[in-house]
């Protein structure tokens, strides 16, 4: 290029003999040296991006699957119900002792004798505790169950999980791990006979809250942050969209305006805790709604992203050309028409667009949940928002403060679980503005 | 504009419809928190009449805080602490409306110094551990950086290690009592307040710990200062009571002030370095909130905080059986403090 460029200069050297120097060569380099800095700034974000994700991807896919142990389960009355009352009073079925069910059905698959107290004792860090909701429930639904057997998937207690998945070292003397020789050997064993198998983690994405790694599950997180979301849609889009129409097409332009403008691009740079300082002064003390419920975290979240959605959608409604207002009102539409009819529905594609973006920001909030005491330990999935619940980043905190080596991974799944909500929210976003956008 | 009038109304609509709530909600430390959470889930699995109470964590004091907030549906029913309640915190209680609060303990916390098993044996006083562990110690009636670098140097009975101590990091409640009854233990103010210290300053100069890098801050679990131990054989670990225990075989757990650390001498309280673990109860919210007794009942019962209980498994130092009595017996008679 620059060659090219000399030689033709060359040729015409005759004709011009003095040449000005216009630093060319530096500015070439100049141009060459910033187009190195942004490749390098982009593989450098990439770089930690991939980092990032290669790290959470491998610890977390673990996650998604769970050991679990399929034998027949015989519902023996002598446990559940030794005095064989439960005609008369049905809640010896809910308190019955359903851990010794399961074990003397493990048991019984492992030809261990109940009487053999060590055994025993093992097999019931062996399989989950877990077991006791499962079995209740089975019954519960169908009382009938009693004397009968059954062949149930119990879950295989957090630590023979990890066992099973490689990620307790075997090698290290036995009093030193979590897993006893004996439990490894029926591990085998029992994989070996087909009774082990790993399957789909459903319950990762159904149980609540548990101190047990096996039986912890994003459930309650789930529902807490579909009422959030809801909320903030059903308050924060309508509050926000009527906000922006009304001081980007009523409002007079004074200091007044201006004022609330700069408050309204303050307020979106807030950190969050503040809303949520806001939440607990108002909401809870003032209006005395409960505590930890998604209905309050919605309302805080809701203030947060207000100024999001109200900023995005000015900015939308000042996209689309005068031209289309002009000719709205020269046909004789009133002001409101003009609004309604033409302006907004040019601008729905950019009001959209803001609006994914702001809930998914508000998806992924912690900090303001932490006042409203949301971040709690909630094993109850709630019935309505006002029931407590924590949100799914909430669980994500959570589990990372847990000792036990299988929340690690329970911990990694989760932000896969959110991750994949928030690309789903922003490809929507994408989608939407691609489809219906129009430019002029 | 229609989809904000209902959303409003429907605002309006839960707001007013004040339901009463039949969840018990529990605040405070983080190093109850995860005994609470196993007894709050085998109690929602155990009477299935109760929902599961809902525990948050954010530490004693913030616990306490809330707990005081006064008295009603909207406030929470349990604190749980690390520490007892401090008598202005239970003024604050009382000036707002919490006029009972029952204190239950639920068993101890005890900490532990360990070596390597193939080590010599330690026999530990406060004083040396402070004198090997602070930022500052008095020599020769003067206030000096620590000068010492090998055990030997602190107390002639140890061996020559190179000074090297993995203790529990500032985010664990575990480093209060080290810092209270260990390295404050082992200070001695008057030589502090003779080389110029004011007395302001004596609790903070005595919790200081070196930043040279002889003592390590561990903010994983005690695993972390197992494995750092295990690679440095002549170091000192911090760990609880219950992991010394299920690691006996690789860890030789040192005395202090002459007590071997063991669940009876915590219990007894022979053993200086451990602490008690609490939760506060509004009495005025027993017989409101559904299963808030049951849960009490439940918390203090054997299957829970017994030598053989979930919470013993965990890590909890249970207190004697008759202790367990009388805080059975506490509660039953309904002590207010």
């Amino acid at each position: 290029m620059t060659e090219a460029t000399m030689s033709s200069a060359m040729s015409s050297a005759a004709a011009t003999p003095v040449r000005r120097d216009i630093g060319l060569k530096k500015r070439h380099a100049a141009e060459t040296r910033f187009r190195l800095y942004g490749i390098v700034a982009i593989a450098i974000g990439i770089t930690f991006l991939g980092l990032l994700l290669v790290s959470i991807v491998s610890k977390g896919y673990t996650a998604f699957v769970q050991t679990e142990i399929s034998v027949p389960v015989f519902f023996d009355p002598a446990i559940i119900d030794k005095d064989n009352v439960r005609e008369t009073n049905p809640k010896v079925l809910q308190t019955a002792n359903y851990p010794v069910v399961a074990r003397n059905a493990v048991a019984a698959a492992l030809g261990i004798d109940k009487t053999e107290k060590k055994a025993m004792k093992e097999l019931s860090t062996f399989v989950s505790d877990g077991s006791r909701a499962l079995l209740r429930n089975m019954v519960a639904a169908n009382p009938a169950l009693v004397g009968t057997t059954q062949t149930v998937s119990l879950l295989a207690a957090g630590d023979i999980d990890s066992a099973n998945k490689g990620q307790i070292d075997l090698t290290v003397p036995e009093a030193n791990r979590k897993v006893s020789d004996l439990q490894v050997e029926w591990l085998n064993t029992l994989k070996q006979k087909g009774i082990v198998t790993t399957g789909f983690n459903w319950g990762l994405l159904t149980f609540g809250a548990s101190s047990r790694p096996e039986t912890s599950g994003l459930g309650v997180a789930l529902i807490g942050s579909l009422y959030m979301m809801l909320i903030v849609l059903a308050i924060g889009v309508p509050l926000g969209v009527a906000a922006s129409i009304y001081l980007e097409e009523f409002a007079k332009k004074n200091r007044f305006t201006d004022l609330i403008e700069v408050n309204i691009n303050n307020l979106a740079a807030v950190p969050s805790i503040v809303f949520g300082l806001l939440g607990l002064a108002v909401f809870i003390n003032f209006f005395g709604l409960p505590r930890s419920a998604p209905v309050v975290g919605g309302l805080v979240l809701t203030l947060m992203t207000l100024p999001t959605i109200i900023i995005a959608t000015r900015s939308a409604l000042r996209s689309v050309p005068p031209s289309i207002r002009s000719a709205a009102l020269g046909v004789g539409a009133s002001k409101m028409q003009m609004v309604f009819d033409h302006v907004l529905p040019l601008a729905t594609p950019g009001i959209l667009t803001g609006t994914i973006i702001g809930l998914a920001r508000a998806l992924g909030e912690t900090a303001p949940l932490l006042l409203i005491g949301m971040v709690a330990f909630v094993a109850d999935a709630p019935s309505n928002p006002l029931q407590p619940a924590t949100a799914l980043p909430v669980q994500i905190f959570m589990w990372t403060n847990e000792a036990e080596r299988a929340f690690v991974e329970r911990a990694s799944g989760a932000i896969i679980v959110l991750l994949l909500f928030l690309a789903v929210m922003n490809i929507t976003a994408i989608l939407l503005r691609r489809r219906f956008e129009r430019r002029w | 504009m229609k989809i904000a009038l209902y959303a409003s109304a429907a605002v309006i609509a839960l707001t007013s419809a004040a339901v009463a709530r039949d969840q018990i909600q529990v605040a405070g430390s983080s190093t109850v928190l995860p005994y609470a959470k196993i007894v709050a889930e085998q109690f929602g699995e155990t009477f299935t009449d109760f929902k599961t109470p809902v525990v948050e964590s954010g530490g004693s004091g913030a616990g306490i805080k809330q707990f005081c907030e006064g008295v009603g549906e909207d406030k929470i029913d349990i604190a749980n602490s690390s520490r007892a309640i401090k008598a202005d915190e239970l003024e604050t209680c009382k000036a707002n409306g919490v006029t009972e609060v029952e204190e239950v303990k639920i068993g101890y916390d005890g900490i532990v110094f360990a070596t390597d098993i193939a080590g010599p044996d330690f026999a530990i006083e406060p004083v040396d551990i402070y004198k090997a562990l602070a930022a500052q110690v008095v020599v020769d009636g003067k206030l000096v950086d620590n000068p010492y670098s090998k055990w030997n140097e602190v107390n002639p009975a140890f061996p020559e290690w190179d000074i090297a101590a993995y203790i529990p990091g500032e985010k664990h409640g575990t480093r209060e009592v080290f810092e209270t009854k260990v390295l404050e233990a082992g200070c001695d103010k008057d030589a502090l307040t003779a080389a110029g210290v004011v007395k302001d300053d004596l609790a903070k100069t005595c919790h200081a710990v070196r930043k040279d890098g002889k003592a390590v801050d561990i903010d994983g679990d005690y695993t972390e200062t197992l494995a750092r131990i295990d690679s440095n054989k002549t170091g000192v670990g911090v760990f609880g009571l219950a992991f010394y225990e299920n690691n006996a075989d690789k860890l030789k757990v040192a005395t202090v002030g002459g007590v071997v650390p063991t669940t009876e001498s915590i219990a007894s309280g022979e053993y200086p370095v451990s602490r008690p673990l609490f939760f506060y109860v509004k009495k005025a919210h027993l017989g409101v909130i559904p299963g808030l007794k049951e849960y009490v009942e439940f918390f203090t019962s054997d299957d829970m905080i017994g030598p053989d209980s979930p919470l013993a498994q965990y890590g909890l130092v249970a207190a004697p059986e008759a202790e367990r009595e009388e805080i059975r017996a506490k509660f039953a008679a309904g002590t207010t403090m």
